[in-house]
């Protein structure tokens, strides 16, 4: 029976996949609900109750309902470019994960003859990657907007794309400075180049050597997955819905997904590149993945708190801080990087 | 594995520039562009150059193409109308089909030529392949080619104040 | 392994593809999109080849022409919209006598 099967390597590199994707949908439906306590704590409220043990199982109830609802398509949307959107944001989201580490090497206790690292693949090119796959994800949006044919769709999806674009810049030049200090382009590599500790107390995180590089990239990051403060062009009260107004059902389902694993993707490049990925004290390093988790979570309570505690930017101003002020803080934070590294190594 | 995964690719960036120039709603060509540039970046990647297929999808299909579909957008000409009669008769439905003749013969010709440069086979030594690793690309351009890439900075610049400038509206 | 000649068949191809469109479509916007075909066969052939030559030299050219490109589409849809503005069509046999 054995000499049927595929070598283990293809074996656990397919499950590696599996487990991937499943723990993205799965943090996908663990953010609705956490999205929603924490809203109802804020509000001094209780929040959902009554599915499952405090609302564990709502996400899964409101999934349910969303699938039986009835799919609308506006009768003059375009109709390849109406059903593709929702494909594209998806994808998108999904596949930026792909190069992201969670874990060190592991031979999952023995099985495997050589270790294999955690994560999907790992490309040398692996930050550079990930900018360029979620600018891809701009397509959803922007094709949303416009195949509905609606002019609430058409106005949500190109402000919201052009914001997309212009917190893009501050992103990257946020990472160009934590690759120029870690001199690589590889996600494993930026991780294990902040091991260890400072007076055997600090870790070496590269968020004690670039504060201001974490702002900016969190700042862009919450922008570039359209949340609040930054989320006027999806705000209830201004667009109906922006771009996800004509859509029902499982296509926004999918927008909603492909939103929250954004988010969760943006948060654990955060982790790689500025909170040291999988590197923790008390832990053995094969249970690094523990302690990824744990920052992860930390990021999105983070960016969960900012959503119901801060009032939404108006758009003009929202434009202003992008360019006037994040975008001259990232191009200094380069060059103040560009010239310590230069000084030091 | 990559001998298939190259014509899988080939395949995807003709049929799909033979789409946009065959389409007559400008979206749809803009969204068939974008997935001839995907294949071109497989394809850069099966060369040993993953630097400039990333590349190639950030610049390209991620910023390129974005503005393309903006104007597309604000511009909202549905379809392509026809040319006018007055014009020239050489535009009309014949000089079209001539065209099309035409260019199937240059296409034809381009084919024979280049399948006749001789067949090389790309180097498979252990050293070839770090030849694109980034930092060399990083030290050549800054060293070798550095005029060059401050002349493209220049360009830029000035290609942005042009933009701003041409699409203005008119002051009165 | 696929031979050099079987990319630089691919890229005559797609260039031959490009000039067609650039010479045959009346819409403006899709004879940008055609010259933006041709310029990626051209940077095709720069990658096979520099490949061929274990030369990286090959990927910074393309780097170069990725950046013209970018500033060529960018004005040359300013120029798109310039035009659009004053006769409300995208043909460009609308634009063949030189007074308005």
């Amino acid at each position: 029976m054995a000499q049927y099967l595929p070598p283990p390597e293809i074996i656990a590199q397919l499950g590696l996949i599996f487990v991937v994707f499943n723990m993205l949908v799965l943090s996908a439906a663990f953010m609705v609900w956490m999205e929603r306590k924490v809203c109802a704590y804020i509000q001094d409220r209780e929040g959902p109750n009554r599915v499952g043990f405090e609302g564990v199982l709502q996400p899964f109830a409101d999934v349910i309902k969303l699938l039986f609802k009835e799919q609308l398509k506006p009768k003059a949307a375009d109709t390849v470019l109406f059903a593709l959107a929702p494909l594209i944001s998806t994808t998108a989201a999904f596949a930026a994960f792909s190069v992201v580490p969670f874990g060190t090497e592991t031979t999952l206790f023995g099985l495997l003859e050589h270790p294999i690292p955690l994560e999907v693949t790992d490309v040398n090119v692996a930050v550079l990657v990930i900018f360029a796959i979620t600018s891809m994800g701009i397509y959803g949006i922007v094709l949303a907007g416009w195949s509905s044919n609606s002019k609430y769709s058409l106005l949500g999806g190109l402000r919201s794309s052009a914001q997309m674009i212009s917190y893009e810049l501050s992103y990257g030049l946020a990472m160009a400075a934590v690759i120029m200090m870690a001199g690589s382009l590889s996600l494993r590599e930026i991780v294990t180049n902040q091991s260890g500790y400072w007076f055997h107390v600090i870790p070496r995180w590269y968020l004690f050597l670039q504060p201001l590089g974490f702002f900016i990239y969190l700042c862009a990051g919450v922008a570039e997955t359209n949340r609040a403060p930054f989320d006027f062009p999806e705000a209830e009260q201004e667009l109906v819905a922006g771009y996800h107004t004509e859509y029902s059902s499982m296509s926004f389902a999918m927008f909603f997904l492909a939103e929250y694993v954004n988010m969760v993707t943006v948060s654990a490049v955060a982790t790689s590149l500025y909170l040291g990925g999988w590197l923790g004290p008390f832990l053995p390093s094969w249970l690094g993945w523990v302690w990824f988790l744990v920052k992860v979570f930390l990021i999105l309570f983070f960016y969960v708190w900012m959503r119901w505690t801060l009032p939404r930017y108006r758009y003009d101003q929202l434009m202003e801080f992008g360019w006037k002020w994040l975008l001259p803080a990232a191009v200094l934070n380069l060059f103040a990087t560009a010239a310590v590294v230069l000084w030091i190594g | 594995m990559s001998y298939y995964a190259f014509y899988v690719f080939a395949f995807i960036a003709i049929v799909s520039s033979l789409l946009v120039v065959g389409q007559k709603n400008p979206m749809h060509s803009v969204m068939l562009l974008i997935a001839s540039f995907g294949a071109l970046a497989g394809l850069y990647v099966l060369l040993d150059a993953p630097f400039t297929a990333v590349t190639q999808i950030i610049v390209y299909a991620g910023a390129i193409m974005v503005l393309f579909l903006f104007v597309v957008m604000l511009l909202n000409v549905p379809r392509e109308e026809p040319t006018p009669a007055s014009v020239s008769a050489l535009l009309g439905p014949t000089g079209m089909r001539v065209g099309v003749v035409l260019s199937l013969l240059l296409a034809a010709e381009v084919v024979w030529a280049m399948s006749r440069v001789g067949v090389g086979v790309f180097s498979q030594g252990p050293g070839t392949a770090s030849v694109s690793s980034v930092a060399l690309i990083g030290r050549a351009l800054f060293t070798r080619h550095a005029f060059a890439f401050e002349a493209t900075s220049v360009l830029i610049l000035v290609a942005m104040v042009g933009a701003v400038v041409l699409a203005r509206r008119e002051q009165h | 392994m696929v031979p050099l000649n079987h990319y630089l068949v691919l890229s005559g191809l797609l260039f031959a593809i490009g000039t067609a469109g650039v010479f045959l479509r009346r819409n403006l916007i899709t004879v940008l999109l055609s010259i933006e075909i041709m310029l990626n066969a051209v940077n095709l052939t720069f990658v096979a080849v520099g490949r061929y030559l274990n030369t990286v030299d090959g990927q910074i050219i393309t780097f170069f022409v990725m950046t013209v490109a970018a500033a060529e589409a960018a004005v040359g849809l300013a120029l798109v919209i310039a035009l659009f503005r004053h006769r409300e069509t995208l043909n460009p046999d609308a634009f063949t006598s030189l007074k308005w």
